[in-house]
Parts: structure tokens; C-alpha cells; sequence
């Protein structure tokens, strides 16, 4: 047997946007075992349902996660309209949709410059940000936030978009739709993107389902499960089918994220073509009494926000499962048996985001 | 050939203008959007003390004093959430659209109402 060595991956590491720690017990160059550790970040949200009431407690989902903001506190509030029985205006729910997809656009576009960035493909990296910043600019032109958007509310949004507006995202977002065409094809056919990432960290569609993966995990393995077509917000008036890989590797992975680009660009289309006219917001009375699980799809996957109110200003109890969490047992299979200069470019795949899982 | 994938996107920026600026000698003018969060402004003379805003901030970041006629808001604190602007019964908070300038102390920014002088009794 070769010698064993163990060599520690984070939480600092240039590839690393935010700290996750890997052992990574090395034999020669082959790693033969990876063991996680994640707390480095804790910040102890779910104490807080205890001193901020339920209205408040928005901001605090809105703040979970610094690149999924607007789904998280989407998610949270569908919860608690679910519980309080509030009937959300439809011109509200679409918007919602918009802003999600526009989340969705975002985030991918940021995990494909951090994925050129892993296989030090530098001019990649910045083409990706460089489209991003268009997304980013265009949900600060509708809601005032360019990250944290800070627009949803029990009840409704916060801010209405008018129709001439809209009409000009859609318009932004088709004309940016070329220059994202130019890019992805970088990724999908260019050789050198190739040869680092097909046949890297296979995961066969028994052991995503069996490992528990979620969003593009889940779906580059063959298994066709998107949270969208359970039909939460305005997803049930949308033609689409999620976009699903066979190959289970490190290009599949990249390719679906790329096909979900377009898809998201095709949803906002379909829903500023049916904006409903009308209120944006209803007014809330009373306080949250019940239990509900919800569930929204994250650029990352699926993501559960469990709220449980006992009739007080104050949630009893409050419980995020992020869908980073659900793929790190996928990631620590995938790790095992690859090369160490593969590590980076499979536990970016996994499109890590620890401050949602620390919460 | 698939190896010049990125070929064409490089030669369009060889000949392109720049798509960054060199901050700070160019400053993107004026901060993108009207309706930006930027920081929170007071028209202290139009300001009642209700404490309005005091009970709606989620970050605890304003502190009125009636007494004194005193307003006063930790930018460090504040999380531009715009809730105090949405509650205030007298419209003298808004949101700018400029961000707070960066600041390396944890001072909070005073407002104090002008003592108003007392009206003349009409006899």
C-alpha cells in the first residue's frame, strides 16, 4: 500500500469563495477519502425568530445567503402566507417569478466565471462577470437592491414595475442572450474547458438519487425533478421542462446550468407577455398559527423553508435545509478516487454556497 | 476549430472600449436607478419625533429622542431596508440614492431640530 497523507483544503483557498474544510487523505495523487467540516461561518439565524417578528424576519431571509437572496425570502413568506391563508395578488406572484429567474440568471452567470476561474481560464471568468453585471444592474433599475433585493413582503411586494419597464428587461435580457450564446459556447465545445471537465467526478443517476442531490446535481445524473413544475408563484402558467443531462460529470453539470440560462430567459419572456394588471400587495392582519413546509427551487436546487407560528407576533419555530447542504454528501463521493488537481473544479461543481448552509 | 472558441470574443475585445472604468477618477453618474437604496436622508424640520421609524427599523440602527428633539441613525446598522421611509407619517425620511461614504469609526450621524421660536400670542 502507498504512503497516506492528509492534506487540508480550506476554509482559505483561492478557489474557494467561501469557507468549506476538506481532509483530503491522499495516496500519491489519487485522493482516497475527503471528510467535510462546515461551522465556520455559523450565525445563528434560527435563534432569531425568538426577538423578530414574523414581518421583520423577511429581512433576515432576505440576508441568508448572499447570491440567492431574493428566493429565500420568496420561500419564507410563501410559508407564511401559506399559514396565514393570505391570497397573494397574481401581478405580485408574477413579478416574483421575474425576480427569481433574474436570481437564477444571476447566479449561474457567476457560477460559470468562478467555474473558468477553477480551471484558470482567467478571460473566461471575466466575460461571465461582465454579463452578470448587466442582470445585476437591471434588478437594481426595478427593485433599488442590486444583490439583496429586499422587495418581497408577506403579503405582496414591495414595489410595482411598470409595464414599459418590463417590456425593456425583456428586451435586455434577448439582446444579452447573444453574448451568452458566445460564452457558452466557450464551455461546451471549446478543448481545453473539455479536457477538464468530462469524465471528472462521474456521479451515476442511482447515487444522486440515493445521496439525496438536488437542482442541477440531481438533473446533470438523468433524473428529472425540478421544484418549478410543482407550480409555486407563477411557474404553473409557464411552458417548460426541466433540462435534464445524462453523462452525470463535471460537463454535464456545466452544460445543464447553461441550458437553465437560456430556459430563464424564455420564463421571463412567457411571464411579462401575462402580466396581470393590479394591486401588488395585500394588507396581513393577525399572526401566523400553523405549521407548512415550502418549497422553492434555487439556482443551487431545492430549497425547504419550515415556518411554525403559535398565534404570536413572534414564528415558534423557524428551519432552513439549503440545498448545499443536501449536495455535500454527493461531493465527498465524487472526491472520492478523483485527482488532487481535480478538487477544486468538483467542489466548485456542486455550485457550493456555505453561508446558506450555515445559516 | 473548436480550440478558438473563445478567439472571437478575445479580437471583439482587443478593438472595444474598455468595459470597466478606472474608478475612482470616474465615478458611475448618477447612481444607476432613481429608486437605488443608497442611505437614508432626514428633513429634521419637518420631523415630529413620533418614533414611527424607531419601532419599524429590524436592525435597531435609529434612536429618537423626543426631549432633545434629536434623530439619529448608525449608517453601520442600518441594512437600507426602507421600512422607516415607508412608515412615516410626515414624509420627512427618503432614500437616496447615493451609498454612505466609507468610514473607518463607528460614529452616528445627529440630527438636531432648530429650536423654533415661539409663536407670538395675538391679543
Amino acid at each position: 500500500m502507498a504512503n497516506r497523507s492528509v492534506i487540508p483544503f480550506g476554509p482559505q483557498h483561492p478557489v474557494l469563495p467561501e469557507p468549506i474544510h476538506l481532509d483530503l487523505v491522499l495516496e500519491d495523487e489519487k485522493v482516497v477519502e475527503a471528510i467535510p467540516t462546515i461551522g465556520f461561518i455559523h450565525r445563528g439565524f434560527e435563534k432569531l425568530v425568538e426577538k423578530m417578528d414574523f414581518n421583520e424576519l423577511v429581512y433576515v431571509a432576505d440576508r441568508i445567503c448572499g447570491i440567492c437572496a431574493f428566493i429565500h425570502s420568496m420561500a419564507y413568506c410563501q410559508g407564511v402566507e401559506a399559514v396565514m391563508r393570505v391570497e397573494v395578488p397574481p401581478r405580485a406572484v408574477y413579478l416574483r417569478t421575474i425576480w427569481s429567474e433574474l436570481a437564477r440568471l444571476s447566479s449561474h452567470l457567476l457560477w460559470l466565471g468562478l467555474m473558468a476561474d477553477a480551471f484558470g481560464f482567467e478571460s473566461l471568468f471575466m466575460q461571465c462577470f461582465r454579463l452578470r453585471e448587466g442582470i445585476v444592474d437591471m434588478l437594481e433599475e426595478m427593485t433599488g437592491g442590486r444583490i439583496i433585493l429586499g422587495v418581497c413582503r408577506v403579503g405582496g411586494v414591495r414595489r410595482d414595475v411598470e409595464d414599459g419597464a418590463l417590456a425593456s428587461i425583456v428586451t435586455k435580457v434577448r439582446a444579452m442572450e447573444k453574448d451568452m450564446r458566445q460564452v457558452a459556447d466557450v464551455f461546451l465545445n471549446d478543448d481545453s474547458v473539455k479536457h477538464r471537465l468530462v469524465g471528472v467526478g462521474i456521479l451515476t443517476k442511482a447515487q444522486a438519487h440515493e445521496l439525496g442531490c438536488v437542482g442541477p446535481m440531481l438533473r446533470a445524473s438523468g433524473v428529472s425533478r425540478d421544484t418549478r413544475t410543482l407550480g409555486y408563484a407563477a411557474y404553473g402558467a409557464v411552458d417548460f421542462a426541466p433540462v435534464v443531462k445524462t453523462d452525470g460529470d463535471s460537463y454535464a453539470r456545466c452544460a445543464v446550468r447553461i441550458a437553465e440560462l437560456f430556459q430563464s430567459v424564455d420564463i421571463i419572456r412567457q411571464i411579462v407577455g401575462k402580466m396581470p394588471a393590479g394591486e401588488v400587495g395585500v394588507k396581513v392582519s393577525g399572526y401566523p398559527d400553523g405549521e407548512y413546509h415550502s418549497r422553492c427551487e434555487q439556482p443551487r436546487g431545492e430549497v425547504i423553508h419550515y415556518v411554525k407560528g403559535d398565534g404570536t407576533r413572534y414564528l415558534r419555530r423557524y428551519r432552513v435545509r439549503t440545498p448545499t447542504f443536501a449536495n455535500i454528501p454527493a461531493l465527498v463521493k465524487m472526491l472520492q478516487g478523483c485527482d488532487l488537481a481535480d478538487v477544486p473544479v468538483l467542489v466548485l461543481t456542486i455550485d457550493p454556497c456555505i453561508s446558506c448552509t450555515e445559516r | 476549430m473548436s480550440v478558438f472558441a473563445m478567439a472571437r470574443i478575445t479580437l471583439r475585445n482587443l478593438f472595444a472600449r474598455p468595459a470597466t472604468r478606472l474608478y475612482p477618477s470616474r465615478i458611475k453618474e448618477p447612481h444607476h436607478a432613481a429608486q437605488s437604496r443608497g442611505r437614508i436622508e432626514i428633513d429634521i424640520e419637518a420631523c415630529i419625533f413620533c418614533g414611527a421609524c424607531v419601532k419599524r427599523c429590524p436592525t435597531d440602527a435609529i434612536i429618537v429622542t423626543k426631549a432633545d428633539k434629536e434623530w439619529n441613525i448608525d449608517r453601520l446598522r442600518c441594512c437600507t431596508c426602507n421600512a422607516c421611509v415607508e412608515v412615516c407619517p410626515k414624509k420627512c425620511l427618503s432614500m437616496a440614492n447615493r451609498y454612505t461614504a466609507p468610514t473607518v469609526t463607528k460614529d452616528k450621524d445627529i440630527f438636531r431640530q432648530k429650536p423654533r421660536a415661539p409663536k407670538e400670542v395675538v391679543s
